[in-house]
């Protein structure tokens, strides 16, 4: 298998990659994106390239690239400017997708990282939604239609593309210590903000079931759309119960909109599309995803428990990490140098890594 | 409703209680629901409305059922007393679910309790999931809001039965509809004019002229013979004069026993 990684700087285009390095099957992974990697790759290449369809489909062409993991997707407004992520989820995608098609295009399978924000979060909507549910109205912000946008794109694709097996993964709000999201940084508050006289019923995902499900879906050969949710829906009530905090409803029922910007200018930014979730709430039905044989490693509550636990030990473990900075000499000279030992060298080809097995980096690097 | 996967594929995905949990995956919460049954249903139901149950046999000990009754008063207790009734005269006492306007998950304060009582949105694809894959009860008022919009002097004439989808949703979900007879409810908090100013100043879906306490009428709540729409065949729910038939035949039904439980009753208060 040889993989290509769009949004590699990202933190699922990391995680996945390293776990893919470990992965036997994987005969090449080439990670593109704007920004240098965040975290450390053993041999992972790194192609620092923006979404031109023409560069990314020489690499696609040279590598004989058989298997596309899009991670790309900006599904947090508050990231990027609404143009930039227009520019990225719609632009972009039409970009990688271009490169992938054509009659001698070596690319067999496609992977697409979504958003359950496709569904939005309104008042008509049903308890569960299930994959071939539409929204019930059309797109309210942004970065919704962006998403919405991109999907029927890609949609569009594997109609066209009848030799590519293309997977959406419309994936729930992701919870963990690693990530930082616009949800993850409202739920690191010393209290977590409500709308005052709703409790909504939430659904998420743990971190490591959002890389696992990635590399099942490229892994297998399950094609159309999935829901990544973990399993138990949970209210707001709970989720603060069980992660310690208090829920303060600063958020008045009506008016909530200016409320919230008063709240930006203090610093604190709640997103149009999270604002909508605290009303309404979401719930998925997971049952197709589990049908395809991918067991789920925690329930919503168990995923709550560990981001309790992440964000408890977190304060003690930051004190003594530095963050890893991507240095291009030296990663081309651990993989390329003759005088690195062939031991110790990052070699781009399979090795003899046995499962599981991750080499720490040399010190100093 | 997840097409693709058949019913015994839908009823072993379903996720794993865990007992931990204080709500269910509906919102649903045994703890507040137990809290106001003690403190009020318990008294409704035995002391103020006195309620008698006829042929709660009907009601089956297992599988999904739809249950269908006719819907009346300002704030209106008939769904906790019909809830209440399975609890305590069934030979299995089972929960009850029940189908409510999506206007409720929009409005401050209704949208946190009452889903924690018992209340889901009325959406096809939410009954379709308690009925077929979870094998619960659901309790749906067909007349919705105009059932409870209705005055005083309009008391035990059923309106319409919606478009029957309540009808429809039972074949799909290959369920019987078990319809409910229900007498007491219309005069334990009697509309006597609608206030539309006021309705539009709150926002809410009516505003009534009503006492402000429930009346203490006698209720008398008649489960009737299960309709078995399940064994009308696969695809009856597309055969919409099969299912306007079943949607008028159980409305007429509904509406006999009123007026015979009326024709009965020899007082209000007493029964």
């Amino acid at each position: 298998m040889r993989v290509l990684l769009t949004g590699l700087s990202t933190y699922w285009g990391g995680r996945l990659a390293q776990e893919l390095e470990t992965d036997d099957d994987v005969d090449a992974i080439i990670g593109i994106d704007r920004t240098p990697p965040k975290v450390a790759l053993e041999r992972t290449e790194f192609v620092q390239v923006a979404d031109a369809h023409s560069l990314i489909s020489r690499i696609v062409e040279g590598a004989q690239i058989d298997t596309v993991i899009d991670t790309r997707l900006v599904v947090d407004s508050t990231v990027t400017t609404p143009r930039r992520a227009h520019e990225n989820n719609v632009v972009g995608t039409m970009n990688i997708l271009a490169a992938c098609s054509g009659a001698d295009s070596p690319v067999r399978r496609f992977v697409f990282k979504s958003s359950a924000l496709y569904y939005g979060a309104e008042q008509d909507d049903p308890a569960f939604f299930s994959e071939e549910m539409e929204r019930p109205h059309p797109p309210r912000t942004r970065i919704e239609s962006d998403i919405v946008e991109a999907e029927s794109l890609v949609g569009d694709f594997a109609q066209a593309c009848p030799n590519v097996k293309v997977c959406v993964l419309r994936f729930a709000n992701g919870l963990g210590g690693g990530l930082r999201t616009s949800y993850t940084r409202l739920l690191r508050l010393p209290a977590i903000p409500a709308i005052l006289g709703f409790d909504p019923r939430m659904q998420f995902i743990d971190e490591d079931d959002i890389v696992g499900l990635l590399q099942h879906a490229a892994r297998s050969d399950i094609e159309g759309v999935y829901n990544g949710a973990a399993d138990g829906v949970l209210v707001l009530s709970e989720i603060a119960d069980l992660l310690g905090k208090p829920l303060v409803p600063v958020l008045p029922p009506w008016g909530t909109e200016l409320a919230a910007a008063a709240l930006a200018r203090a610093g604190l930014v709640i997103p149009e599309e999270t604002l909508r979730h605290l009303r309404f709430g979401r719930g998925l039905d997971n049952r197709k995803l589990k049908a395809t044989g991918y067991r789920l490693r925690y329930t919503t509550r168990e995923a709550a428990l560990r981001m309790a636990e992440a964000l408890r030990v977190e304060p003690i473990k930051r004190a003594n990490q530095e963050p890893y900075r991507y240095e291009r000499e030296v990663e081309d000279f651990l993989r390329y140098s003759p005088s690195v030992r062939a031991k110790e060298r990052r070699e781009p080809k399979l090795q003899n890594v046995a499962r599981g097995e991750r080499r720490e980096l040399p010190a100093g690097n | 409703m997840t097409p693709g996967l058949d019913v015994e594929q839908r009823r072993d995905l379903l996720p794993a209680l865990e007992p931990e949990r204080r709500v269910t995956d509906w919102g649903r919460s045994e703890r507040i629901e137990g809290l106001l049954d003690r403190t009020l249903y318990d008294f409704l139901y035995h002391v103020w409305f006195r309620c008698e149950v006829e042929g709660i046999e009907n009601i089956p000990s297992e599988g999904g059922a739809l249950l269908v009754s006719n819907h009346s008063g300002a704030l209106p207790p008939d769904a906790a007393m019909i809830a209440k009734a399975i609890m305590e005269e069934h030979s299995t006492p089972r929960p009850l679910h029940l189908t409510v306007e999506h206007f409720f998950k929009g409005y401050p304060g209704f949208s946190m309790l009452v889903p924690k009582i018992g209340g889901v949105a009325a959406h096809p694809a939410n009954a379709q999931r308690l009925l077929q894959d979870e094998q619960q009860l659901v309790l749906v008022f067909p007349e919705g809001r105009k059932g409870t919009e209705k005055l005083y002097k309009d008391r035990y004439r059923l309106r319409r039965f919606g478009r029957g989808g309540f009808v429809r949703t039972a074949m799909r979900a290959g369920v019987p509809i078990v319809p409910i007879a229900l007498v007491g409810a219309e005069e334990a908090m009697p509309v006597f004019a609608q206030i539309n100013v006021l309705q539009k100043l709150t926002g809410l879906i009516y505003a009534p002229v009503s006492p402000l306490v429930y009346l203490p009428a006698k209720f008398r709540i008649r489960f009737l013979e299960p309709v078995p729409t399940h064994e009308m065949g696969e695809d009856a729910h597309e055969d919409r004069g099969l299912v306007q038939t079943v949607a008028q035949d159980i409305r007429a039904d509904i509406q006999e026993e009123l007026f015979d439980m009326v024709g009965k009753r020899e007082s209000v208060w007493f029964g």
